[in-house]
C-alpha cells in the first residue's frame, strides 16, 4: 500500500471514530435530558467526537512517523541476512554502493544495475521491503483501532473530554511558539559550529583584520593564512549599504516624510504613501536588475566622460543609489511614526510664536524626533547591509579596499553567495569562510537592531 | 531685532520697516524652498519608481513576442526515412531533423539560410511530425522561431548584417512576429527564443504551497499563544525576542541555514522546492505572527468577557470568536508575508534553486528554480536575446506581487471592522 494512501484510510479511520463518538455522547446527552438530571453531561458531544478521533490518530501517526525512519535499516539488515548476501565484499564503502543500488532497482528509481553484484539482491530488497511495509501498515491499523477503542469505552456522562482535548490545543499553540526559538538557536548554532571548523583553519585575527580576500588562491592550495582577509569585504559593505545607500535614502525619506505628514493634503497623502511604499515590495532581484542594466553602465559612461579613472561597470555607487531608493520607505516610516509622536503642544507652542511651518519643523519637531529618526536610519543600515541581491548583480566581486565610488567593491553578502555556489566540499576553509561571514553579518544586524530599538523605545517613554 | 537705540527706552519692533519686511520675505522664501524641496523629494522617490517601471516594461514588452519564418521542407527529398505508421518521440531522435531544417532552410533562404533559424528550431519541426505524422511524406510549411539576430533586428536596432538578412526575409514575405505563447508554457532552455517561465513559475507555486502550509499555522498558533494564553515570565519574553529577532535577519542568512541544517545535516534533496518551501516559511512565520498579534490585540475584551461569561472554556473563547474576528487582519499579513516570500532570491541561491531546469518539477522533491532565481540565472546569459526575456518575466512577477498586495488592501477595507 502507498504511503497517499495509508495516510488516507488513516484519517477516514479518524472521521469515523468521531462520528460514531459524537454520536455515542449525543445519545447518552439525550438519555441524561431525558431522566430529567440537567447538565448531567461534562462536555458537549463533539469533544467526545474529537476525543476518539485523536486516541485514532496521533499513535498511529507517531508510530509511522517512526517506522518509515526505521524501516530502511531493517530491511538493510533483513537484506545482509539473507544467504544471496554472503558473496558482498566486506568493505563497508563497496557494500554500501552494492546495497543502494539494488534498493534503487527494487524501489524503479534505476533500470538495470551497473555493478552485476547488485542483481541477486534485487529480490532480497523487494520482498522484505513489502514484509516490512506492510507490517508497519497493519501495526499502524492496529494501533488506529486499539486508541479508538480504548477512547471509545471512555465515554461517559461524567467524563471531561472537552478537559483533554484543550489541553492537547494548548500542548500545540505552545510547541507552535518555540518553533522561533528553535529557528533561533538553530541560526546561532549552525553558524558558530561551522565559523569554530573555519577559524580551526584560519586565524580568527588574520579574518578580521586582514585585508587581502582571496579565497580562490586559497583554495588552489597557496595556503589559508593570508587569504581570508575580510577587512575589503567589511568596507564594501559599509561603503555601500551604510555610506551611499544612506546619503540617498536619509534626505530623500526624511523629507518626503516631512512633506506627506506637514504639507500634503489629505488626499494627496493618501496616494502618495502607497505608491513610495511600493518601492519596498518591489523584489531585490529586480532592483538588481535594474542597477545592473541601466544605472551602472550610465554611470560608468558618465565617470569616463567626467575623467575618472577606474570606473567599473559594477560599480559601487549603482549598487548604492538602488539600494538607497529601495530604502526610502523604510526611513520615511519611521520619520512619519517619530514626527507624529512629538507632542501637539510643542508644534503649536512654536507656531504660536510666530514660526513659519519649515522654522517649527527644523528647530523642533526635527530635534525632539531625532532618537527615532536615527532609530529608524539604524534599522534601514541593518537591512542595507544584509541585502544580497542587489550587490551581487551590481556590485562585483573584486575585493578592493577604495574610496573611489565608481570602481567595483565587493561586499559580505555577496562574497556569501560566491563562495557558496559553484562545487562545495564542506571541508575547505573557502566554503566555511561563508559561515564566519554569515556569523558577522548576524551579529552586526542583531547588534544594529538591539540598539536601534533601544533608542526608539527610550525616546518614546520621553513623550509619554 | 532692528537696531535699537542705546536708550534705557525700548521701541517697538518696526514691522512694517523695510529691513524687518526683508526678513519677512527671506523667512516665507526659505518656507517656500522647503515646502519645494519636500515636493521634489517625494517626486524624485515616485519618479523612480515610474523610471524603473518603465524601463521593465519598454524592454518585457518584447519579450512577450517572438520572430517566426515560414519554412517550406520538403519532407520527400530529405535526407531521412520515417514511417509515418510509426512515429514517436523516440524515433524522431535519430531521424537526424537537424539536418533536414538545416537542408531546408539553405534551399528556402540561401546559403547562410541555417544560421537564420533558431538552433532549436528542429524541436518545432519534431512536434508538427509529431502532431501529424502524415506531413514527412509530403512537403510542407512549418513556421519555426528565427535565430536570436534576426529576432533582434525584428524588434530593435541590431548589426548591419542582421539588419540586412532581416529586410531579404521582409521582402520574400516568410518572416513575421507575433505573440510567444512558448513564454508562458515552456521551461528554461540555453537558447532565447525557447525560452519560457512555466517551469519557474510552477516551482514558484509549489515552493509557496509549502511555506504557505508551514508557516500560517505555526504562525497563527503562536500569535494566539502568545496573545491569549502566554504567562508573563521569562521563557515568554524569549519567544517574543526570538521572534522580533527573526523579523529583522538578513534573509541569506536563512538560506545558510537551511543549507546547514536541512541538506547537510538532514540530508533533504537538493533544489527542491521542499527545502526552498520550509526555508522561507522560517522567513515568513515571524511576519505572520505579528501581524497576527496585532489583529488579535485588536478584536475587543468584551467579546472574550461575552463568551467567557455564557460559560465557554478559554480554549472555545479563542477558536469560536477571537480567531474569527481577527482572522482577516492575519489574512491581509500572511499574503504580505507571502509576497515578499515570492520576491525572494538570496536565500533559494544558497539551497540551491539556481541550477538549470528544463523541464518542469513534477513535485516537491523535484528540483525546480522560482521566477526571481530564473530572472537571476537569465541576468546573467551573455546572449543579448536573453534581456527582453528577463524584463519580461519581471513584469509577470511584479504583476503577480501587485495582484497579491492589491488582494490584501482590498481584504483589509472589506472586512476589518473598527472596534
Amino acid at each position: 500500500m502507498t504511503g497517499p494512501a495509508v495516510l488516507l484510510l488513516l484519517f477516514g479511520l479518524g472521521v469515523a471514530a468521531w462520528v460514531s463518538a459524537r454520536a455515542r455522547a449525543t445519545r447518552l446527552q439525550t438519555a441524561a435530558r431525558n431522566t430529567g438530571a440537567r447538565g448531567a453531561m461534562h462536555s458537549l458531544p463533539s469533544f467526545h467526537g474529537w476525543y476518539v478521533a485523536l486516541w485514532t490518530l496521533l499513535p498511529a501517526l507517531a508510530f509511522l512517523a517512526i517506522w518509515t525512519n526505521v524501516m530502511p535499516a531493517l530491511v538493510t539488515d533483513a537484506v545482509l541476512a539473507d544467504p544471496a548476501a554472503q558473496g558482498l565484499p566486506g568493505d563497508g564503502f563497496a557494500r554500501g554502493a552494492i546495497l543502494s543500488e539494488a534498493r534503487n532497482i527494487a524501489n524503479g528509481t534505476q533500470a538495470a544495475a551497473f555493478n552485476p553484484a547488485a542483481q541477486p539482491l534485487v529480490a532480497p530488497y523487494r520482498v522484505n521491503t513489502a514484509r516490512y511495509a506492510g507490517g508497519g501498515v497493519a501495526l499502524a491499523l492496529l494501533l488506529a483501532f486499539a486508541g479508538g477503542a480504548y477512547a471509545f469505552t471512555r465515554i461517559r456522562p461524567d467524563f471531561r473530554a472537552r478537559t483533554r482535548v484543550e489541553r492537547l490545543v494548548m500542548g500545540l499553540l505552545l510547541g507552535a511558539s518555540l518553533i522561533a526559538i528553535i529557528t533561533t538557536v538553530g541560526i546561532v548554532a549552525s553558524l558558530l559550529w561551522e565559523s569554530l571548523r573555519f577559524f580551526s583553519m584560519v586565524n580568527p585575527f588574520s579574518f578580521l583584520f586582514g585585508t587581502n580576500w582571496s579565497p580562490q588562491s586559497a583554495a588552489m592550495g597557496y595556503g589559508n593564512e593570508n587569504a581570508f582577509g575580510a577587512v575589503p569585504l567589511f568596507w564594501g559593505t559599509i561603503f555601500i549599504g551604510a555610506i551611499i545607500a544612506m546619503i540617498v535614502a536619509i534626505p530623500l525619506g526624511l523629507m518626503s516624510a516631512i512633506y506627506l505628514t506637514q504639507y500634503a493634503r489629505p488626499s494627496t497623502r493618501k496616494w502618495m504613501k502607497p505608491v513610495l511604499e511600493v518601492l519596498a515590495g518591489v523584489p531585490t532581484v529586480v532592483y538588481g536588475y535594474f542597477a545592473a542594466l541601466t544605472i551602472a553602465p550610465a554611470l560608468r559612461d558618465f565617470a569616463v566622460a567626467i575623467g575618472i579613472s577606474g570606473a567599473s561597470s559594477e560599480s559601487a555607487l549603482a549598487a548604492g543609489l538602488v539600494m538607497g531608493v529601495m530604502i526610502i520607505p523604510f526611513v520615511s516610516s519611521m520619520a512619519d511614526d517619530s514626527i507624529a509622536a512629538v507632542p501637539q503642544a510643542m508644534r503649536d507652542g512654536s507656531l504660536a510664536m510666530g514660526a513659519t511651518t519649515s522654522e517649527t519643523i527644523k528647530r523642533v519637531l526635527i530635534p525632539a524626533a531625532l532618537p527615532g529618526v536615527v532609530g529608524g536610519v539604524l534599522l534601514a543600515v541593518s537591512r542595507a547591509i544584509g541585502e544580497t541581491m542587489i550587490v551581487v548583480m551590481a556590485a562585483g566581486l573584486a575585493a578592493n579596499l577604495t574610496l573611489n565610488p565608481f570602481s567595483s567593491v565587493t561586499t559580505v553578502t555577496t562574497q556569501i553567495v560566491q563562495l557558496l555556489t559553484g562545487d562545495q566540499e564542506f571541508d575547505s576553509a573557502k566554503t566555511l569562510a561563508a559561515f564566519a561571514l554569515g556569523l558577522v553579518l548576524f551579529i552586526v544586524t542583531l547588534l544594529l537592531n538591539i540598539v536601534a530599538l533601544r533608542v526608539v523605545k527610550k525616546y518614546r517613554e520621553a513623550y509619554e | 531685532m532692528t537696531a535699537t537705540p542705546s536708550s534705557s527706552v525700548r521701541n517697538p519692533t518696526d514691522w512694517k520697516g523695510a529691513a524687518m519686511q526683508k526678513r519677512i520675505a527671506g523667512r516665507y522664501a526659505a518656507e517656500r524652498r522647503f515646502k519645494l524641496l519636500g515636493m521634489a523629494a517625494v517626486l524624485l522617490s515616485a519618479g523612480f519608481l515610474a523610471f524603473l517601471l518603465i524601463s521593465m516594461i519598454g524592454n518585457g514588452a518584447r519579450g512577450f513576442t517572438r520572430t517566426e519564418i515560414t519554412l517550406p521542407i520538403d519532407f520527400r527529398t530529405a535526407p531521412m526515412v520515417v514511417d509515418p505508421a510509426t512515429v514517436t518521440a523516440q524515433s524522431l531522435v535519430s531521424a537526424n531533423l537537424q539536418d533536414v531544417t538545416a537542408q531546408a532552410a539553405v534551399t528556402a533562404l540561401g546559403p547562410n539560410g541555417d544560421t537564420l533559424l533558431s538552433p532549436n528550431a528542429w524541436l518545432t519541426v519534431r512536434d508538427a511530425i509529431l502532431d501529424n505524422p502524415q506531413i514527412v511524406t509530403e512537403r510542407v510549411v512549418i513556421s519555426v522561431p528565427a535565430s536570436t539576430s534576426i529576432d533582434l533586428a525584428a524588434k530593435t536596432d541590431a548589426s548591419a548584417a542582421d539588419e540586412a538578412s532581416y529586410a531579404r526575409l521582409q521582402q520574400s514575405g516568410m518572416v513575421s512576429t507575433g505573440f510567444n505563447s512558448a513564454f508562458l508554457s515552456a521551461s528554461d532552455a540555453t537558447d532565447p527564443t525557447q525560452v519560457g517561465i512555466w517551469g519557474a513559475f510552477k516551482g514558484s507555486l509549489l515552493t509557496m504551497i509549502v511555506t504557505l502550509l508551514l508557516s500560517f499555522p505555526v504562525g497563527v498558533a503562536t500569535a494566539l499563544y502568545l496573545e491569549e494564553y502566554a504567562p508573563k515570565t521569562w521563557w515568554t519574553d524569549i519567544i517574543e525576542v526570538s521572534i522580533n529577532n527573526l523579523a529583522a535577519v538578513p534573509s541569506i542568512i536563512f538560506g545558510l541555514l537551511g543549507l546547514a541544517i536541512f541538506l547537510n545535516l538532514l540530508a533533504f534533496p537538493r533544489s527542491a522546492a521542499l527545502v526552498g518551501g520550509m526555508t522561507l516559511a522560517l522567513m515568513t512565520m515571524p511576519v505572520i505572527v505579528i501581524a497576527g498579534r496585532n489583529a488579535i490585540k485588536a478584536v475587543p475584551p468584551s467579546i472574550r468577557d461575552a463568551a467567557l461569561g455564557i460559560g465557554a472554556s478559554p480554549v472555545q473563547v479563542v477558536f469560536h470568536h477571537v480567531l474569527p474576528l481577527a482572522l482577516p487582519g492575519i489574512l491581509t499579513g500572511t499574503i504580505i508575508g507571502m509576497a515578499r516570500a515570492l520576491g525572494e532570491t538570496a536565500p533559494l541561491l544558497m539551497i540551491g534553486m539556481r541550477a538549470f531546469i528544463a523541464t518542469p518539477p513534477g513535485g516537491i522533491t523535484d528540483p525546480a528554480t522560482v521566477l526571481p532565481v530564473q530572472i537571476f540565472l537569465w541576468s546573467d546569459e551573455v546572449s543579448k536575446g536573453f534581456v527582453e526575456k528577463t524584463s519580461a518575466a519581471i513584469i509577470v512577477l511584479l504583476a503577480f506581487l501587485l495582484a497579491m498586495n492589491g488582494l490584501a488592501i482590498y481584504l483589509r477595507n472589506k472586512f476589518e471592522k473598527r472596534w
